[in-house]
């Protein structure tokens, strides 16, 4: 009866293993929902937002803020928004993926990179392959808050500003749906904005400019920093949105496939017990036989 | 003649309708919205920012700072839920910054792009290798 009791341990532990993913599972559902929330939330504004940026590309204004002008690249930036648990399937992986594969087209032209990076899986795998990292927000918890961001998005911005880097690409996941979360690389500095229609409509395609009160440079300042903090935020709650259903999805893999180990290990295990219930009879009758 | 408010902050739309008139805290001192305004781009104070709608009532709106936007027929709120002070942001950059330090301390500053690529491939491997038994199954 050896083996049948092994296999009656290791059928307790898968068990368990297969409770634990199901309540995993069952709180990533539920926490994916509310994360689906904000990320719909976040929406508007980012939306508003690009249309005021829009408009204002239709402006006039007498003077160009630096974060509309292509320089020459010689260093790029790269913000990347990870996860901060794991157990949510390949999202990570795919990202540092999509990630390492941009980093290298750029040194292959000779244009180093340096990084911000959102996230324990971000901060962990940079930490553990190298790279030169300047800003991190990690623990941003299941409610990202704009405020957490803010330092990070700062340090890159400055960055920029000052001419270190000519280049900030947002490197995160993009919530397709449940299923699918895909990797993107999206170019954040320079802002390429296009003019919106409506702007020419309510112009009627004559040249204005806005009444800036009190400054034109302060304001497009201030206008186009609280875009591109938007775009980073977007990224996050989308991210924090992707993480909970990829974590669902493989939560509930694993629960499925711990189902299937059991009803093997309960098979071989009938099986053993079987074999030795024969054996037991064949014992027996061999004993009476020999009486 | 109505006007058509948006006010939205980063957490959240919080109204969209039409209006008669708006008014907001602007940092140069309160202005008032009528239809048809010139174009104007301003950022707000922290105060309310009222509605008046077309049935004549009025509604109240806090703001803690944010953006002020005029098109002839359209007012953008963008609001502010952060608190937002120079200093402040100076702050949490610096924090960014030393959580950085702290976590990269013994890290080489140049990416071992190998290394990443390796490990990475690994991991894609290992995803393939479970998605495969798991179909056989």
């Amino acid at each position: 009866m050896a083996g049948a009791k092994e296999i009656r341990t290791k059928i307790k532990s898968v068990k368990n293993t297969q409770k634990i993913t199901r309540a995993m599972e069952k709180v990533a559902m539920s926490k994916m929902r509310k994360a689906q929330e904000r990320m719909i939330n976040a929406r508007p504004y980012a939306e508003k937002i690009l249309r005021t940026v829009g408009h204002l590309a239709q402006a006039n204004p007498e003077y160009k803020h630096p974060f509309l002008v292509d320089r020459a690249v010689r260093r790029v930036a790269f913000i990347v928004v990870s996860s901060d648990r794991g157990l949510c399937g390949g999202l990570n992986t795919n990202l540092f993926r999509a990630a390492v594969r941009s980093i290298r087209e750029w040194k292959e032209k000779g244009v180093e990179a340096e990084y911000a990076v959102f996230g324990n899986k971000a901060v962990a795998f940079f930490k553990r392959v190298g790279g030169k990292v300047v800003a991190q927000t990690s623990h941003m918890g299941d409610k990202p808050h704009l405020e957490q961001l803010l330092g990070t998005i700062k340090v890159v911005t400055d960055a920029y500003r000052s001419g270190e880097v000519d280049r900030v690409f947002l490197v995160s996941n993009q919530f397709v749906n449940t299923m699918t979360q895909k990797p993107t690389i999206r170019q954040l500095l320079p802002l390429a904005v296009t003019a919106g229609e409506e702007g020419e409509r309510s112009s009627g395609g004559f040249p204005w400019d806005y009444i800036y009160e009190p400054d034109a440079r302060e304001l497009l300042d201030t206008v186009l920093s609280r875009y591109l903090e938007s775009q980073v935020y977007q990224a996050v709650v989308e991210n924090s949105a992707s993480e909970q259903s990829a974590r669902m999805v493989a939560m509930k893999a694993a629960t499925e496939n711990a189902g299937k180990i059991i009803n093997s290990l309960q098979l071989a295990y009938n099986k053993a017990r079987q074999a030795s219930i024969t054996k037991e009879l064949a014992e027996i009758v061999g004993g009476a036989a020999a009486v | 003649m109505s006007i058509h408010v948006d006010i939205v902050s980063a957490e959240g739309q919080i109204h969209a309708g039409e209006a008669k008139m708006v008014f907001a805290p602007a940092e140069m001192g309160e202005v008032g919205i009528s239809p048809r305004h010139a174009p104007l781009l301003t950022r707000l104070k922290p105060g309310a920012v009222r509605v008046q709608t077309e049935s004549g009532e009025e509604l109240a709106f806090f703001v803690g700072g944010g953006i002020l936007e005029v098109q002839p027929h359209l007012v953008t709120v963008l609001a502010d839920t952060a608190l937002r002070a120079k200093d402040v942001d100076e702050a949490a950059a610096v924090q960014a910054k030393q959580r950085a330090e702290e976590a990269m301390s013994n890290a080489k500053s140049d990416i071992d792009l190998a290394r990443a690529q390796a490990e990475l491939v690994q991991a894609a491997a290992l995803m393939q290798f479970l998605d495969k038994i798991k179909k056989r199954h």
